[in-house]
């Protein structure tokens, strides 16, 4: 307020001005009078008084209004321009100061901005010359990742505290898979950078991988250990660790470790049944063995017992002998699926199958192909190279012998066993036909295998067999295969497929404790930026929230890959005018899980970060009315980018969100969705953060405390 | 006088083939269809070795092994358990118990007669 004094001292001189002269004058005449003079003035004075005063006055007003004009223009003007100035020192340089005011104001003004043209050119050169240097650096980064993303296995990369600073695709999936949940973020939270791999594995355990490995380190042994691991909903893991060496002269320090992380939950059940049917078959016959072996022996034995006695012991053998039979048929009936050959199958989607099948026939045969009655949603276990290959053998064989125009594929299920179906229209073959055709090695389309179709079924632990259609004049080989039950997350997989993600940061390794400390510096904290749409602007008259958009900023960068996105469904109806706003519909939210699901899953995933909103008050209120139903209270500090923005510049007028994004120079494509505009938030706040450490403002409570001084904090909804 | 056998099993098909066996053998022979009764017979028919058979209800061949070499009067009494089981961690665990033999089914007649005659001969 140092300017504002200023002017206040001004008004003081400047009426001083304008009073003091004629006063002094008065004074000094007025003693040097005689008393008859001085009556005579007081009259003449007093009767003019008013015009003189008001004269005065008129001046008086004049002269603040000139001062205050002057003021404007140069003082606060040049404080306005000031502020710009620092923003293009730090926040943006493509700010430019706006020439305007009195012409010496706007000259500096522009000389200011050709100063900055000229230090952006310098700037531009430097930038340039550093990211080349980077970019060498951030290709090797980007070449690991690449690798790591593509790979089959899930992998995690963690620093000694746990926290994770890598980890690809798969691990996504399969975390994403284990958590349980309605909202679509509840566990996908779980894995994230920069969280801890203990909300996901055993503490324990881990640290006594790592003791293992150090004590392995330590006597020169390859470095690696494995532990199996229980999840909650009783899914098992087989984790492999190998460590991060911290390099460099010290060399044998571990600086992290890279987790390979298997579900073994199935393998696991396939092989305890087959350790079931095994033990039933060979522990379980023992007895029964037994007791056959004795009365046997002793009927062989001892030929000239009582007939009686005989009989007895013959009646022995044959009831043993049919309860083991039963046995028998009991555990094949029950254990078939773990009996199939152990051949290793893929789960694979039927129709990619069939496509596969169908590329080879068209262009290794050149016979058109087609299908019908797709079932879209079966995954079948195949080994999708020899049974394709099968296909088109039989694709060939039946060119060769009845030259069908097309060929059409089928599939359909019926309980545990898929159908894939190869249809072609012709006469009737014979069964002895298909016979050899089932039983020669395989040759198609100039190539050959000393496998014939049987071995390919046998494999598949499947059938094969010839049927006709006679309505239709058609005749189909009909191939059964085994129902997979895709592990879930594959679906999805397909759909992503390729580009890879922010699943790294390894500048994580050597930063320590994600707990919250207010004294740390705004750069180092793990931060979530969220947004909420609402039916309305008044929480505390029934507005619920209808959406809630969130991203994850860790070690100064928003994660767009870990995000929260979830409408929620209000419960009350939607108003028709806020609609536009927001573009959320009534039937968008119907049947999305309601506030007292969706909170909790949105309090675990900023467990342990420091909340930011634009206009933080609005969204914590909505928060805060929920904490009474719903019992989650969110503790943690808020740090509203609205007062942020009050603290760094407190002379412009406006700090809406678009109003500081244009200040600031950052471009948004999209707004008005929840998550975009977290995004943006997060962004705004990104850039505020240098802003901020001009000011002196460093660490968390800083923040906080400064954004509490500012004229916005008072606002209450 | 005639050594006395007690064979325990709680199936019937396999005690008719011992019990004829050893019975031809020249043993006195009684038999106990679980393991209690097992142990009432051990007292009342006071035998010189028992074929005992590990899974049975009540009580099961191992606790009946136990609580007869916990019983110091019982010393002489040879053991022989017949197992269904066939691991060797089952054997052990027999063995470590205090049975004098351990035979899993199937078992050979002749083998087993063998065995009960050198048993009871040293």
């Amino acid at each position: 307020m140092k300017a504002k004094q200023r002017f206040f001292l001004a008004v003081v001189v400047l009426g001083l001005l304008m009073t003091g002269p004629f006063c002094v004058t008065s004074l000094l005449i007025w003693l040097d009078m005689q008393d008859k003079e001085r009556a005579m003035l007081t009259e003449l004075l007093l009767s003019r008084l008013p015009i003189g005063t008001m004269m005065t006055v008129f001046g008086f007003a004049i002269g603040v209004g000139v001062l205050n004009w002057l003021f404007k223009q140069y003082v606060e003007g040049l404080l306005r321009m000031a502020e710009t100035l620092r923003l293009m020192l730090g926040a943006n340089r493509n700010f430019r100061v706006n020439p305007e005011g009195p012409p010496e104001v706007q000259q500096l003004a522009r000389a200011a901005n050709d100063l900055a043209q000229q230090r952006n050119a310098l700037m531009d050169d430097v930038d340039a010359q550093i990211a080349a240097a980077k970019a060498s650096v951030e290709q090797e980064k980007n070449r690991l990742a690449a690798l790591m993303s593509e790979l089959a296995q899930a992998v995690v990369v963690c620093n000694l505290d746990g926290r994770i600073l890598l980890y690809n695709n798969r691990a996504r999936l399969q975390f994403k898979a284990l958590a349980q949940g309605p909202t679509s973020a509840s566990g996908g939270a779980l894995i994230g950078l920069g969280r801890s791999i203990f909300s996901i594995l055993e503490k324990s355990q881990v640290q006594h991988a790592q003791d293992v490995i150090r004590q392995r380190l330590a006597s020169g042994k390859t470095a690696m250990a494995n532990f199996i691991t229980t999840l909650r909903g009783g899914q098992l893991l087989r984790v492999q660790m190998v460590p991060v060496l911290a390099g460099g002269e010290g060399g044998e320090g571990m600086s992290g470790y890279v987790l390979t992380v298997e579900n073994i939950t199935r393998n696991i059940e396939q092989e305890a049944r087959r350790d079931q049917v095994l033990h039933s078959l060979t522990e379980g016959s023992r007895s029964a063995l037994g007791n056959i072996r004795a009365a046997v022996t002793n009927v062989i034995d001892y030929p000239e017992m009582e007939p009686e006695l005989r009989e007895r012991f013959l009646k022995v053998v044959g009831d043993e002998v049919a309860a083991m039979s039963q046995r028998l048929d009991q555990t094949m009936a029950e254990f078939s699926d773990s009996m199939k050959t152990r051949w290793p199958l893929e789960d694979i989607l039927g129709i990619d199958l069939v496509a596969a099948a169908q590329r080879r026939v068209e262009d290794k045969l050149g016979l058109p192909t087609k299908t019908e009655g797709m079932d879209d949603a079966l995954w079948v276990k195949a080994d999708s190279f020899s049974l394709v290959f099968a296909l088109l053998y039989l694709a060939g064989k039946l060119q060769d012998h009845y030259e069908p125009r097309e060929l059409r594929f089928r599939l359909s299920s019926e309980g545990r066993l898929a159908y894939l179906d190869l249809i072609w229209a012709g006469p009737a073959m014979s069964s002895e036909t298909f016979y050899t055709w089932e039983m020669d090695p395989m040759q198609a389309g100039g190539e050959s295998t000393p496998m014939s179709l049987r071995d390919v079924i046998d494999r598949h632990g499947g059938e094969i067999w010839y049927q006709r259609e006679k309505a239709a004049h058609r005749a189909f080989f009909r191939f059964v295969l085994p129902v997979a039950t895709p592990e879930a997350g594959q679906e999805e997989e397909r759909v992503r497929g390729s580009g890879r993600p922010e699943y790294y940061d390894f500048d994580l390794f050597g930063s320590r404790d994600d707990s919250i400390d207010l004294d740390r510096k705004l750069s180092e904290l793990t931060y979530t930026v969220f947004d909420t749409e609402t039916t309305g602007l008044e929480p505390s008259n029934g507005d619920e929230i209808i959406q809630i958009g969130a991203a994850r900023i860790v070690n100064n960068r928003i994660l767009r890959q870990e995000v929260f996105n979830q409408l929620v469904d209000p419960e009350i109806p939607l108003k028709p005018e806020s609609i536009p706003i927001h573009g959320i519909s009534e039937d968008m939210v119907r049947g999305q899980p309601n506030i007292d699901i969706v909170l909790p899953a949105f309090h675990q995933f900023c467990e342990d970060t420091v909340l930011i909103a634009h206009n933080a008050a609005f969204d914590m209120r909505f928060l805060q009315l929920k904490e009474e139903r719903t019992g989650i209270r969110f503790s943690q500090p808020v740090l509203d980018t609205l007062l942020l923005s009050a603290v760094v510049h407190p002379n412009q007028e406006s700090h809406k969100l678009d109003v500081i994004l244009e200040r600031l120079g950052i471009v948004i494509d999209k707004r008005h969705n929840a998550l975009e505009d977290a995004f943006a938030t997060g962004e705004v706040f990104l850039k505020m953060i240098p802003l901020l450490e001009e000011k002196g403002i460093v660490t968390v409570r800083q923040a906080l405390e400064a954004a509490e001084k500012t004229y916005f904090a008072r606002v209450k909804y | 006088m005639a050594k006395k056998i007690l064979i325990v099993d709680d199936e019937p098909n396999i005690v008719i083939s011992l019990e004829f066996l050893m019975k031809k053998e020249g043993f006195e022979v009684a038999v106990a269809g679980d393991g209690e009764e097992a142990l009432a017979k051990v007292a009342t028919f006071g035998p010189d070795l028992m074929l005992l058979d590990v899974m049975m209800p009540k009580k099961s061949g191992f606790e009946v092994c136990e609580a007869l070499r916990a019983d110091p009067a019982r010393a002489g009494l040879l053991i022989v358990m017949l197992t269904a089981k066939g691991r060797d961690t089952e054997v052990a665990k027999g063995i470590a118990l205090g049975a004098d033999a351990y035979v899993t089914k199937p078992f050979s007649t002749k083998e087993l007669v063998a065995k009960v005659k050198e048993m009871l001969a040293a």
